[in-house]
């Protein structure tokens, strides 16, 4: 029994095994993802036509949070999660995670977070319906009495994620073979330990505003409440402190995945590998100074609302070497564009246009005319469906051969991306329109100048949904079976997890390889 | 510039398939793409703003996708091209820190000035206190008796699809802020219940009205128009129903409107002395109800399970007449989405309101409430 998995379910309820629970990690993610994508596809259809057709604006509203809520914390953190989990040991050439039991129980709990999370659809006063950012006093004195439910299951996934995070921590400094200094690492290990750092520092923030929020529900406390003697602001600046990292969380992980696949396909190393390194660190140091650029409406004095606004507009300068990088390692490669890479050159186009609208919503005058509009939602869906749908989808495409030993389709795999590319485009774009013309974002119903734009919106969106049935298929015909795939699977990739077998051994590196 | 940019979208939504459905809205209005200009100084500058950031970050990347494209284009496998093997450069890694840096400082210099004129909000003409309410605006003209409230006029019927769209579908209101041009006008913001946010595009003002704290800000609305706008934060389930319109008309005419309000706030106190018989009171409570209570109570009464009680049958409106009062006057205790109305609504409306409900949707009290019995329990209090 010590080499191979168990049988049956017990395999999978006990095991502690990196590459198994990286497998579950993905698999949990994608079913978050299909349910979260089918609430925006509920969001979709009621704005299809001005008028209330499909759904109230009650339920309109906690789809919109739920949507949110399952995509921020049930699609993207898992995935980059499991991703990790396959890959980190692989790539530092460790057999396995630093703590494999832990590892078991920080998975095992997301389950159950997401199903007391859902069961609240089912409540009396239904499910949580102030947003994903459920600002008080809209989440405390005005919310549905399902609230505690929601409060719970965010410190579940809490507790799972800064699991995850120490485990990662410790698995990249501890367990790296010998000659693999912090220079030699790959850029996938280096994004994954600085923002399991972010995750450390955020999440227990977190888990402390929405504790306020219980004390302020059920024990008489006043936190967010100006009657008592509170704050509601004060509920945005604990939120944003986390949120702001929260999102680079999002992110950094696909600055890593990118960075592997496009050398790959330009057969050429990447460019300027320790200034991606540091731009990551800057990235990351400036996230815990720019919360307030959420906020530019609420008030501020003036001199906090320049602070925010020039150390937003500093972040482009990181990231801006970031996207330089990327093309420069493109310029003068030997390119080929299979999936992995399609999806990575669209994550490097699309993130740096979410780039563009992130810039402009930096300049706090402006913003005062963007904020709560559907431009909003243009920019960060522009930022995070490329930049972390994009970059996990191209990241499974990229090892899934590995993985599964064998070749996913191609044809398949470009149908795929084109649908999703488009769907995509269709579906955002049009939103910096009606936003910029005046459309406030989270509203069941508009105005009759907003229609056009609104079913075009739509229509993308059922394309893009439908664009991941195919992924799904292919995916699962690749687990099945197909043509064999070699051990580099590529022309000549970097890194230590293409030195090993394809299928990928169920125990890899329990002699530690040698690195140059 | 801004011409162009037009064109070139105006030129993409005419090409794709004709949709008239919604032809009411014409020309510039439909397709519209682009932030308004506004009619103020500051929108303008903002406008300015959005467009100069617009253009650097087109200008970064043509460059940037520029390079790109020629990359994948010229340097492919399937072409032969052998790949360079370079891979660092300080120098190079420098410029591209560098220079971004220089262009974020150019940008951040007009964006402060900007900030500074926003910010600036002394030495106003005229003050406006702004309340949001859970769905409505409150507007009180300080120094003066007028106060009123403005709420969505669609009707119902137009947001169930049952009868054709207006032109400003969920963009009108039963009574418009009306506010001198050419004057320097204060807004004071705040809330009663939730976090609100009050914007209208074409003045460049968006500012939370957040409770128990005041917000400010400032406009000079240069030419009579009526502006519209909506409520921008999430403030519950009617968040998309709370309209703003601004009617800004030269300064005879506000004069002539505030004098008129004044005299009709008089005339309403007046009213609280008359006795109403059943038929008027029931027909006013209708009204009332419609504008208050349907959005939580809904217009047949039923209310919404598990979330908002029901007016029919309800043992509040079918029992002692004291505690119907108490609720609607001074809101419920134990739920604060059930708002105090006392402050909100006159004598008369309250009264016709108690005396709707009590009779209304097969709750057949038979009794009526007058004006006075309102004044009476506001002052056993």
């Amino acid at each position: 029994m010590a080499h191979g998995p168990q049988s049956g379910f017990s395999r999978w309820l006990y095991t502690t095994n990196h590459k198994d629970i990286g497998s579950m990690y993905l698999w949990f993610s994608f079913a978050m993802f299909l349910l979260g994508g089918c609430m925006a596809l509920v969001i979709r259809a009621e704005l299809f036509e001005p008028g209330l057709q499909i759904v109230q604006p009650e339920f309109f509203n906690q789809m919109t949070t739920m949507h949110g809520l399952i995509m921020v914390f049930g699609a993207v953190m898992p995935a980059f999660v499991g991703l990790a989990n396959w890959m980190i040991p692989m790539m530092i050439g460790a057999p396995d995670m630093a703590l494999p039991r832990m590892n078991n129980w920080s998975f095992w709990i997301l389950p159950f977070a997401f199903a007391m999370l859902a069961s609240t659809l089912f409540m009396d006063g239904g499910a949580p319906n102030f947003g994903w950012t459920f600002y008080a006093p809209l989440s405390t004195e005005y919310a549905p009495p399902s609230t505690t439910f929601f409060i719970f299951s965010i410190h579940i996934m809490g507790a799972s994620s800064i699991m995850g995070a120490i485990n990662i921590i410790a698995t990249i400094l501890n367990m790296r073979a010998p000659g693999m200094t912090l220079m030699k690492m790959p850029l996938f290990v280096w994004t994954w330990l600085i923002t399991a750092y972010l995750l450390i520092a955020v999440m227990p923030v977190l888990a402390g505003v929405v504790t306020m929020m219980l004390m302020d529900i059920h024990f008489g406390t006043s936190f967010f409440s100006a009657a008592g003697g509170g704050d509601p602001v004060l509920f945005q600046h604990v939120f944003w402190f986390f949120g702001h990292p929260e999102v680079y969380i999002m992110i950094l992980p696909a600055f890593g995945i990118v960075s592997a696949i496009i050398p790959t396909f330009a057969r050429k190393p990447l460019f300027g590998y320790s200034s991606m390194v540091y731009a990551t660190a800057s990235i990351a140091f400036l996230s815990f100074i720019v919360w307030a650029h959420h906020m530019f409406t609420v008030g501020m004095p003036i001199a906090g609302e320049l602070f925010f606004m020039y150390a937003t507009m500093l972040i482009a300068v990181p990231t801006g070497v970031k996207v330089f990088n990327w093309v420069t390692t493109m310029f003068r490669g030997s390119m080929t564009f299979e999936t992995p890479m399609l999806f990575a050159i669209a994550f490097v186009i699309l993130f740096t246009i979410g780039g563009f609208s992130g810039l402009m919503l930096a300049i706090a005058p402006a913003d005062f005319q963007y904020h709560d509009t559907y431009f909003v939602v243009a920019h960060f869906h522009y930022v995070l469906v490329p930049g972390a749908i994009f970059s996990i989808t191209a990241g499974v495409y990229y090892w899934l051969p590995k993985w599964t030993g064998n070749m996913y389709n191609e044809t398949m795999g470009k149908v795929h991306f084109w649908l999703a590319f488009i769907g995509l485009n269709v579906t955002f774009f049009p939103m910096h329109f009606v936003g910029l013309a005046g459309m406030p974002r989270r509203i069941p119903d508009y105005a009759l100048q907003f229609a056009d734009f609104n079913q075009i919106a739509s229509v993308g969106a059922f394309l893009f949904g439908a664009a991941q049935l195919v992924f799904l298929f292919n995916v699962v015909r690749t687990v099945m079976g197909g043509r064999k795939a070699t051990d580099k699977v590529w022309d000549n990739p970097e890194g230590l997890e293409w030195t090993v077998p394809s299928p990928a051994p169920y125990h890899t590196f329990s002699t530690p390889p040698a690195v140059r | 510039m801004l011409k162009g940019f037009n064109r070139l979208f105006a030129l993409l939504a005419t090409s794709l398939p004709a949709y008239s459905a919604f032809a009411e809205v014409e020309g510039a209005e439909r397709w519209g793409v682009n932030m308004t200009q506004g009619v103020t100084e500051v929108s303008r500058t903002t406008y300015d703003l959005h467009m100069l950031i617009f253009w650097i970050c087109v200008a970064i990347g043509v460059v940037v996708f520029g390079v790109m494209f020629y990359s994948m284009w010229r340097h492919r496998k399937s072409k032969g091209y052998k790949a360079a093997q370079f891979h660092e450069s300080t120098a190079v890694e420098l410029v591209w820190t560098i220079i971004p840096t220089l262009i974020l400082v150019l940008m951040a210099i007009p964006a402060t000035k900007t900030l500074y004129d926003i910010y600036d909000t002394g030495e106003a003409d005229l003050d406006i206190m702004i309340t949001g309410y859970q769905w409505k605006w409150k507007y009180d003209y300080l120094g003066t008796d007028v106060s009123f409230f403005s709420n969505l006029s669609t009707p119902r019927s137009q947001i169930d699809n049952q009868l054709p769209k207006g032109e400003n579908y969920l963009l009108e209101v039963d009574e418009p802020v009306v506010v001198p041009v050419g004057k320097k006008i204060r807004f004071l913001f705040t809330a009663n219940d939730v976090i609100h946010a009050w914007w209208v595009p074409e003045l460049a003002v968006k500012k939370d009205a957040i409770p128990g704290f005041i917000n400010d800000a400032w406009t000079r609305i240069e030419e009579p128009g009526i502006y519209r706008g909506q409520c921008a934060e999430l403030c519950g389930k009617d968040h998309g129903f709370m309209p703003v319109v601004v009617k800004a008309v030269p300064q005879e005419e506000y004069d002539a409107w505030l004098s008129e309000r004044a005299a009709s706030a008089a005339k309403m106190r007046e009213l609280t002395e008359k006795t109403f018989d059943f038929d008027e009171l029931f027909a006013m409570g209708e009204k009332v109800y419609n504008r208050n209570c349907a959005a939580c109570h809904q217009p047949n009464g039923q209310g919404v399970p598990g979330t908002f009680p029901a007016i029919a049958g309800s043992q509040i409106a079918t029992g002692p007449l004291d505690e119907h009062l108490s609720i609607v006057v001074d809101g419920s205790p134990q739920n604060p989405a059930m708002q105090a109305f006392g402050p909100q609504l006159s004598e008369v409306d309250l009264a016709a309101v108690i005396t709707y409900q009590r009779n209304a949707f097969g709750n057949d009290m038979g009794d009526t409430v007058q004006p006075v019995d309102i004044l009476n329990f506001k002052n056993k209090q």
